[in-house]
C-alpha cells in the first residue's frame, strides 16, 4: 500500500480504486453479523466460494462476508447485488440455485425471498421489505456494501473524504463548532452533548490530552454497537480521528470486548491499514497532525463500561468508578483530559464533517438530532438491529419494523436502557423516540437497546431480572449501591415468590431513593430505575403479588 | 497558596486550595460522620456516610464529604432531612453484616437507624476498605486486599505474605470499624499456615 | 504454564504495568485458568502487588482461578433469552451435568458459565459450547446436543 501524502492523493486514489470497478458486476454480499455467523453463515460463504470456483466465476462475481445487515431474526442473510436481491434464512444447499439462477440468470428465487406474514405479500429487494423500509440506515446501512476488511471499500463509499475536509479546509475550532451545531449527543446513555465534552477536553489544562472509544457493550440486549464497529470500523475510526484533531489529542484508545473475535479481529485490521495509507500515525495525510491508537481489551462485566471505571481499566487498575467530582474530560486516563465517547457517537462525526450541519439538524426532533441505532430483542417478531431517525415512534418502531409481537399475543410494555433504563407501558406507545421524552416518561434511551414485552411478562419477574444482573455486575464498593441492590433485589424476590409483606413497596422506594442519591457513580445512581418505572406504570402487580400471595415466578 | 472562602452550615469557612469539604469542615471543627476516611490514606468516597449537600452556582447536589474539592462561595449542609434519611438508611443496610459494631451503633443512635430493618446477614465486613489501603499505601505490603465483585466482594489476606508481615504489625486491627478483622486474619492464618 | 511462556507473555507487554489485564487475559486464552504460580510470576515481573492483581483476576467473569472443564458451556441469561425460556434451560442444564454455573464438573468434562449476552437475541434461547451456538433450543434437546462433547 502507498503512503498517501495530501488530500489530493487521498482522491487520486478513490479514483483509482472506483475506476477499477465495475457497478455491473454481480457481487453477494454474505452477512457474517454475530448472528448470522452462529446460524451457520460461514459455512455459506464457503459454498458460495466453492461454488463460484467450480463455475470459474472468480473473475466476474465478488463474493463479499460483510458485517450484520440487522435483520438478525431471519438470518442467515445475503444480499446479491447489484440488484439489491435479499434473500433470507439461506442453506449452504441453496448456493448453486443462487449462482446459477440469480447471479448469472438475473431471475429472483421465489422461496428464498421474504414474505410479509401479515399480508403474506413478497419482497425480493432490501428496499422492498418492511423491515428495512421503515428505516432511515445512514449508519449501519454501509454494512452490506463494503469488506470491514477492506480500507478501499470504505474509501470507495468516500470515506476519509471527512478527515481530509477537517485537516485541511477546517480548524479544529471549526470542527468543534460543526459539532456543536449539529447538537450531536452521545449515544452511550447520557445524551450529553459531544460537542461540549470536546470542548471541555481542548480547554482543559495539559498538553497530553486522550480520546477514547467505549466500546464496551456490556448492557444485554445490546448489540447495534458491535454490528455497526464490526461491520464497519473506518467509519469509526475515521470519527475518531477527527475528534483527536478537534480536541487537540494524539492518543487515542479503543475499548472494546474480548469475547468478541471478529470485531477484535475488523478493528486491528483496519487500525494497520489505515496505518500503512498514513491515515493515522505520524504527519496523517501529510498535514503535519500525529494521532496514534490503541485497542484495550476487556470482557464485559457491566461497570467496566461506566466511563471512569473504564479508564482505571486502561491504567491496568481494578475497573472501579472513582468519584466524577472533577470530569473525565478534565481529569482521566492518567489525570490527563480525556473524552470518551461511544461507537455510534464517533460513528456520526464523518457524516456532519460531510453533508454539514444543517443537513443534520434537519433529521429528528427539536433536540434529538440524527438517527439512533436501536437493538430490538425480547417478544417481538423480527428482532435486529435498526436505525431510524429520532422522532420515529415506539408504535412504528415495534409493528411497522418489528412487525409486532409474535403468537398473536399483545404488547405489554417496552423497556428501553438495560438495568439502568425503565419500562413503559402499552398505552405510551406513540411517544417518540427522543432523548428528553423518555427520560421524562423513566425509560430513557440508554445506549439502544429497546426490548419489547408482551402480555404474559410479569414485571416484577422482569425487575428482578435486571436487579440480579447488577448483583453481579456492579463492582460493590459503595455502600447505596452494593447494599441497596443486595436489599431491593431480596424484596423483589420475595414478592415475586409470593412472600411479599405489607409495606415491602414503601421499603423499596426508600432504598431507591438513597441508592439514587448517594452511589458513587451512574450504575448506582441507576440501579432502581426500572424499579421505579414498574412501580410508576405496573404497581398493581406488585399489590396483586403481595395481597394474593401468589408465586409468578 | 490561594485562600478560597465556603459556607458550611451558614458559618464562613476559610480553606486552600485542593482541600476536600470534609477537611474544611474538619479544620474548622463541623463534624461530618465518616466510616472509610482515614486521613493518612487517599479519599476513597465508599461509604457514602458523609453525604452533604452542596449549592454552587444555583444547582443542588448531593456529594460526598470526603472526595468534593472546595471553591469560592460554595454553600455545604452537613444535615437536612433528606441527607440524615440517606445516613440512616445507609446505616442500617450496613447493621445488617455488622450489628455489634460499636462505630455503627454510635451512629445508628444520631440518626435514629434501627438495626433489624434488615435481615441479618453478619459477614462483620462493611467493606470501608481501610485494611486494605492502610496495607497497600502506608506499609506498602499489600497483605490484604478485595476479591470478587458486587455483592459478592470481601477482604481477602494473601497468606504467603500475611504469614511474614502481619504478626509484627497489626496495625490494621485498631482501624476495624467493626473490630472484625482480627477475626478475619486468625482465621486465614488457622487456614492457611496451621 | 511455565515462566518461560509468562515471561514471553509479558515481553510482548514490554512488561508494563498498565497491561496487567492483557497479560492476565492473554494467559487465561492460552492456559485456559490463572494458576497461582503465574499470578505470583506476573506479579513479580510486572511489579503489581499481588492483591491488585487477584482483585483484577476475581473481578473478571472471563478468568478463572481453577483449572477449566474440556468443554465451555455457556447458557445465555440475557433479558431477551430470559424472557424467551434462558432459566427452564439453564435448570436443564445444571440438572444434566450435575454443576452451577461458575463451576466445573469433577471430571473436568465440562465448565458452565451464564451472564453476557451474546449479541444473538434473535437466536435465544440459546447454549453456546465451545464457542458453537445452539439456538432457539428447546430445554428438551439439551442433552442430544451434550452428549457429543466427551
Amino acid at each position: 500500500m502507498p503512503r498517501i501524502n495530501s488530500a489530493t492523493e487521498l482522491e487520486e486514489l478513490r479514483k483509482g480504486i472506483l475506476s477499477k470497478r465495475d457497478p455491473n458486476k454481480p457481487c453477494i454480499a454474505i452477512c457474517a453479523g454475530t448472528g448470522c455467523l452462529a446460524l451457520g453463515n460461514d459455512r455459506v460463504i464457503s459454498a458460495f466460494e466453492e461454488e463460484v470456483k467450480k463455475q470459474t466465476l472468480e473473475a466476474k462475481v465478488d463474493i463479499r462476508a460483510t458485517g450484520c445487515h440487522g435483520f438478525c431474526e431471519k438470518g442467515p442473510n445475503i444480499i446479491i447485488y447489484p440488484e439489491e436481491i435479499c434473500y433470507i434464512e439461506v442453506t449452504p444447499e441453496d448456493v448453486p440455485e443462487i449462482v446459477s439462477q440469480t447471479v448469472l440468470g438475473k431471475e429472483v428465487i421465489d422461496r428464498l425471498i421474504y414474505t410479509d406474514p401479515n399480508t403474506g405479500e413478497k419482497a425480493a429487494h432490501q428496499s422492498e421489505i418492511p423491515f428495512y423500509k421503515n428505516q432511515m440506515r445512514h449508519l449501519i446501512g454501509n454494512n452490506s456494501k463494503i469488506d470491514p476488511k477492506s480500507i478501499d471499500e470504505y474509501l470507495a463509499l468516500g470515506g476519509y473524504s471527512a478527515l481530509s475536509k477537517s485537516l485541511f479546509e477546517m480548524s479544529p475550532e471549526q470542527v468543534l463548532e460543526e459539532i456543536k451545531k449539529a447538537n450531536l449527543r452521545g449515544r452511550g446513555g447520557g445524551g450529553f452533548p459531544a460537542g461540549l465534552k470536546w470542548e471541555t477536553a481542548r480547554n482543559a489544562p495539559g498538553e497530553e490530552k486522550y480520546v477514547i472509544v467505549n466500546g464496551h457493550e456490556g448492557e444485554p440486549g445490546a448489540f447495534m454497537d458491535r454490528a455497526l464497529f464490526t461491520g464497519n470500523p473506518h467509519s469509526v475510526l475515521e470519527g475518531l480521528i477527527i475528534g483527536a484533531y478537534a480536541i487537540g489529542s494524539h492518543q487515542g484508545f479503543i475499548y472494546t470486548r474480548h469475547d468478541s473475535p471478529q470485531l477484535r479481529n475488523n478493528i486491528a485490521v483496519a487500525l494497520t491499514q489505515a496505518e500503512e495509507y498514513g491515515l493515522l500515525g505520524e504527519n496523517i495525510l501529510g498535514s503535519g497532525f500525529n494521532f496514534n491508537v490503541e485497542v484495550h481489551l476487556d470482557i464485559g462485566i457491566f461497570v467496566s463500561g461506566e466511563s471512569s471505571a473504564l479508564m482505571r481499566s486502561i491504567e491496568g487498575k481494578n475497573p472501579e468508578p472513582r468519584p466524577k467530582y472533577i470530569r473525565t474530560s478534565v481529569s482521566g486516563i492518567w489525570e490527563k483530559p480525556s473524552n470518551l465517547n461511544n461507537v455510534e457517537t464517533w460513528a456520526n462525526v464523518p457524516q456532519i464533517i460531510n453533508r454539514g450541519s444543517e443537513w443534520y439538524t434537519s433529521i429528528g426532533t427539536e433536540r434529538s438530532k440524527g438517527t439512533k441505532l436501536i437493538s430490538l430483542s425480547g417478544n417481538i417478531v423480527n428482532t435486529g438491529v435498526v436505525e431510524v431517525p429520532f422522532g420515529t415512534t415506539l408504535r412504528e418502531i415495534v409493528y411497522d419494523i418489528g412487525g409486532g409481537i409474535p403468537n398473536g399475543k399483545k404488547l405489554k410494555a417496552v423497556h428501553f436502557g438495560g438495568p439502568m433504563g425503565g419500562s413503559i407501558p402499552e398505552s405510551l406507545l406513540d411517544t417518540p423516540l427522543d432523548f428528553d421524552e423518555l427520560a421524562k416518561l423513566g425509560a430513557p434511551i440508554g445506549a439502544g437497546g429497546m426490548f419489547v414485552l408482551d402480555e404474559d411478562t410479569n414485571m416484577v419477574d422482569v425487575t428482578r431480572f435486571f436487579l440480579n444482573f447488577l448483583t453481579n455486575e456492579s463492582c460493590g464498593k459503595c455502600v447505596p449501591c452494593r447494599e441497596g441492590i443486595r436489599q431491593m433485589l431480596k424484596i423483589v424476590t420475595n414478592i415475586s415468590e409470593g412472600k411479599g409483606r405489607e409495606g415491602d413497596i414503601e421499603l423499596l422506594e426508600e432504598i431507591s431513593e438513597v441508592a439514587g442519591a448517594a452511589s458513587l457513580c451512574a450504575l448506582g445512581k441507576t440501579a432502581s430505575d426500572p424499579l421505579l418505572s414498574t412501580l410508576r406504570y405496573f404497581r398493581d402487580e406488585y399489590e396483586a403479588n403481595i395481597k394474593e400471595k401468589k408465586c409468578r415466578a | 497558596m490561594s485562600e478560597i472562602l465556603l459556607q458550611i452550615d451558614g458559618r464562613e469557612v476559610e480553606a486552600r486550595k485542593g482541600m476536600t469539604i470534609l477537611e474544611a469542615a474538619q479544620s474548622a471543627g463541623i463534624f461530618i460522620p465518616t466510616l472509610c476516611h482515614h486521613e493518612k490514606l487517599e479519599a476513597y468516597g465508599a461509604c457514602r456516610i458523609c453525604t452533604v449537600e452542596v449549592e454552587a452556582r444555583g444547582r443542588k447536589n448531593l456529594v460526598a464529604a470526603c472526595v468534593y474539592p472546595v471553591e469560592q462561595n460554595l454553600v455545604v449542609r452537613t444535615r437536612s432531612e433528606k441527607i440524615d434519611r440517606i445516613r440512616k438508611m445507609i446505616l442500617e443496610l450496613l447493621l445488617a453484616h455488622a450489628p455489634d459494631a460499636f462505630a455503627l451503633q454510635d451512629l445508628a443512635k444520631e440518626y435514629g437507624a434501627d438495626k433489624d430493618r434488615f435481615e441479618k446477614e453478619a459477614s462483620f465486613c462493611i467493606h470501608c476498605g481501610l485494611c486494605v489501603r492502610y496495607c497497600a499505601e502506608v506499609k506498602k505490603k499489600n497483605a490484604v486486599g478485595f476479591v470478587d465483585r458486587g455483592t459478592r466482594r470481601e477482604i481477602s489476606f494473601i497468606p504467603e505474605i500475611a504469614s511474614k508481615e502481619c504478626w509484627n504489625c497489626k496495625e490494621c486491627f485498631p482501624l476495624c470499624p467493626t473490630e472484625a478483622l482480627q477475626a478475619a486474619f486468625v482465621l486465614t492464618k488457622a487456614l492457611f499456615s496451621p | 504454564m511455565d515462566n518461560a511462556r509468562i515471561d514471553r507473555i509479558i515481553d510482548k507487554h514490554q512488561g508494563e504495568a498498565s497491561s496487567l489485564i492483557q497479560v492476565l487475559l492473554e494467559i487465561q486464552s492460552e492456559n485456559h485458568w490463572l494458576p497461582k504460580e503465574a499470578l505470583e510470576r506476573v506479579s513479580e515481573k510486572l511489579q503489581v502487588p499481588l492483591t491488585r492483581i487477584r482483585h483484577i483476576a476475581t473481578f473478571y467473569k472471563t478468568f478463572s482461578l481453577i483449572p477449566k472443564g474440556r468443554h465451555e458451556i455457556h447458557v445465555c441469561t440475557g433479558s431477551s433469552c430470559h424472557v424467551r425460556g434462558a432459566t427452564r434451560l439453564l435448570d436443564t442444564v445444571q440438572d444434566l451435568i450435575g454443576i452451577r454455573p461458575g463451576e466445573t464438573s469433577s471430571d473436568l468434562r465440562f465448565s458452565l458459565e451464564t451472564g453476557n449476552c451474546l449479541g444473538c437475541c434473535a437466536l435465544g434461547p440459546e447454549i453456546v459450547v465451545d464457542g458453537k451456538h445452539h439456538s432457539k433450543i428447546a430445554p428438551d434437546n439439551v442433552e442430544d446436543v451434550l452428549k457429543d462433547y466427551d
